[in-house]
């Protein structure tokens, strides 16, 4: 059997690597693309630990059930907020929306 | 090392790839593709964790509906297919430090508690089954599920608003 | 067990002795066992495609009232192969600003996503991969075929192929929803996501349980599959012909050879999921008979496909979608709240007492669905003739007065 420390090293990983991706790239849409990554991880910890701590309880199941309806919300709305700044600044580079900055 | 773990391993290795690839590249269409390589990858995850169903579910949300959306408005979003240049702001070192500092801190953490290395039980026939009553059960998880849906619901309402044009303007 | 009642089971115990008689593990049999099959299935299924083109080229020839191909061969039923081989000697070109990866992963993928699904069809009694998420899985590798049009269309470099892809995303993403919706009353039915179980849950079918989801499967099928009356993504008039417009040789044979493939897995998905799949009389004993079965209920949905790409006109892309989300995903909702609620009561009718129900539920649904409709179409009608008076169509205008061109100049 693969132990449990493998599965949360790994998320551990891919969270570090989505959180990168979120505080360095310019792109609005790849920064949720590293959004996406980070809930992933979150949701590898959580399956992990339910399938084995509480297998027999669907609890794990449904917080990442949860999960995936929350981030298909987030890109919803996100990719919507996008298309309607692309429309005013002709961009979606992150640093050129600064309209409330000062 | 069983086969288990020998497929484990190859997931392991192929999804941290392309999570890489996915921050790194410069092209956001590779990007865009990148990241459904790594999606799959979790999805991997989740068949070898026995959750069949969440493997699916993430394949056609992820995969089919976010990562493809993701896709569209990339194109819809240039102006040229092709992006030149770096892709990254001046403070990626100071963001790769610090993811740097957060995975040693998670890996630490991980390492000094004692965890089990095999499962206290098998997954039940049943759990899909489970799982179901659980969201719609009152002593389940009836009202996140509604409170998801309405947040779903309210998203679709607001996306279509946020990216309406006024036709006569 | 003989041969005849357990035919693939009879050939895999006999590879398995074979395999272990060389002196391979037990592990590594298993693994070189399941690889076999899927490389078998696969080929089959591929190879089946040149029948399915002949098939169809015949059928629409006579639906446009010409012979079809008759030269090569008897029927002309080697035309295929002659097709074959010049498109093998074709060049395979790559555009010079193409994203050559992409460019070539495209149709693999849109094929791989398309064989994918035929892991989990029940050829018959206790063949096939019995997943207990089955119906979902052929759901989720459906996504990989919009992806493989999409990554065609992005990186052929193209502005018609793009717009293809573009179209494509919102036909798919669209026509996704009515599909599992429908798709959903079987799994609801047999109370099981197995199509396996499905299939055995079948005593009767469950296009008599629900013609409107077998119809509304269908209609979003086809517009998945991208055929006529859906087939906007390669609009010949419109966009050249959409997303394999750069594409040659023999990876446009691959899109060619997943296109028909994918409109002739819908129909065996359709015959799985409504048509009682392998279910016929002697199939349990049998199983290589219940192969017959699925097959000829999936050719005969396949048929119905080429029978309405063979006589119905393309549709506008702003009506296909129109259709999508205000006509047949609504129904779609209406009709699983119906026969959930209905199923609840009718329980414990019995199996035909169940099935007449549920029959007489969707008869209700679909003559109140086609009142409204004609409701529907009576007030758009009497609008549009309160907009335009009789006689008077608003059709192209009479060109502009020169006067007012002339009066801005002076």
């Amino acid at each position: 059997m693969i132990p449990l420390d493998w599965y949360l090293i790994v998320a551990a990983a891919l969270f570090a690597i989505g959180l990168f991706g979120v505080l360095s790239r310019k792109n609005a849409v790849a920064i949720l693309m590293g959004v996406e990554l980070m809930l992933n991880a979150v949701n590898i910890n959580l399956l992990a630990f339910w399938r084995y701590r509480a297998p027999t309880e669907p609890v794990g199941m449904a917080f990442a059930v949860i999960v995936f309806a929350v981030a298909a919300a987030e890109v919803a709305v996100g990719l919507a907020l996008f298309i309607a700044v692309y429309r005013r600044f002709n961009s979606v580079v992150a640093d050129d929306i600064n309209l409330m900055k000062w | 090392m069983t086969a288990m773990q020998i497929v484990f391993i190859l997931t392991a290795v192929v999804t941290l790839f392309a999570a890489l690839r996915v921050v790194t590249t410069p092209n956001m269409i590779h990007a865009a593709l990148w990241l459904i390589v790594a999606l799959f990858g979790v999805a991997v995850f989740y068949l070898l964790l026995s959750a069949s169903f969440l493997a699916m579910a993430q394949i056609i949300v992820y995969i089919g509906a976010i990562a493809i959306l993701m896709m569209f408005v990339i194109m819809l979003t240039r102006r040229e297919m092709r992006d030149r240049g770096p892709q990254t702001g001046p403070q990626w070192k100071w963001a790769a430090i610090l993811s740097a500092l957060l995975f040693g801190g998670l890996v630490w953490m991980v390492k000094s508690v004692s965890l089990p290395a095999s499962p206290v039980a098998e997954v039940p026939e049943s759990s899909i089954a489970d799982l179901g009553r659980a969201l719609v059960s009152p002593n389940g998880f009836v009202i996140p599920f509604e409170v998801a849906s309405v947040l779903l619901l309210a998203a679709l309402i607001g996306a279509v608003y946020v990216a309406w044009t006024r036709r006569n303007s | 067990m003989g041969i005849l009642s357990q035919p693939i089971g009879v050939i895999a115990e006999w590879l398995r002795n074979l395999f272990l008689g060389w002196g391979l593990s037990e592990g590594l049999t298993t693994v070189l066992l399941y690889l076999i099959g899927a490389g078998v299935l696969a080929t089959l299924v591929q190879v089946w495609v040149i029948f399915l083109i002949w098939f169809e080229r015949k059928i629409i020839g006579r639906f446009q009232d010409r012979l079809g191909p008759n030269r090569v061969g008897p029927y002309g039923l080697l035309q295929p192969f002659a097709d074959l081989i010049k498109i093998i000697t074709k060049e395979v070109i790559i555009p010079r600003d193409a994203d050559k990866a992409v460019y070539l992963l495209g149709p693999i993928i849109m094929d791989a996503g398309v064989l994918a699904i035929w892991a989990v069809i029940p050829l018959m009694p206790m063949v096939g991969m019995d997943v207990n998420v089955a119906a979902l899985y052929t759901i989720a590798v459906g996504a990989f075929a919009t992806l493989g049009i999409l990554m065609a269309g992005w990186a052929s470099n193209n502005k018609f192929a793009l717009l293809s892809a573009f179209r494509t995303v919102a036909q798919m993403i669209s026509y996704e929803v009515p599909t599992v919706l429908a798709l959903l009353i079987p799994v609801m039915l047999a109370g099981t996501m197995s199509l396996q179980g499905i299939v055995e849950a079948q005593h009767v079918w469950y296009i008599v349980f629900a013609p409107l989801a077998f119809v509304i499967y269908f209609i979003a099928s086809v517009a998945e599959v991208g055929r006529t009356p859906f087939d906007l993504l390669e609009a010949e008039s419109e966009i050249v012909a959409g997303f394999h417009i750069e594409y040659s040789g023999m990876v446009f044979a691959i899109f060619y050879v997943g296109d028909f493939l994918h409109a002739f897995t819908i129909g065996a998905l359709g015959a799985v999921l409504f048509l009682g799949g392998w279910r016929g009389p002697g199939a349990e004993t049998f199983p290589l008979l219940g192969l017959l079965y699925l097959w000829i209920k999936a050719f005969l949905v396949y048929f119905l496909v080429v029978w309405a790409r063979g006589s119905l006109p393309r549709v506008r892309i702003d009506q296909m979608m129109d259709f999508s989300w205000k006509f047949l995903t609504p129904l779609a909702l209406i009709l699983l709240v119906v026969a959930a609620v209905l199923d609840h009561f009718v329980m414990g009718f019995g199996m035909w007492g169940r099935a007449l129900s549920h029959f007489a539920a969707n008869v209700v649904i679909a003559v109140l669905t086609l009142r409204y409709l004609d409701h529907y179409d009576k007030v758009r009608e009497s609008k549009r003739r309160m907009v335009a008076q009789p006689g008077q169509y608003p059709v192209a205008r009479p060109p502009v007065p020169v006067e007012t061109s002339t009066e801005a100049a002076s």
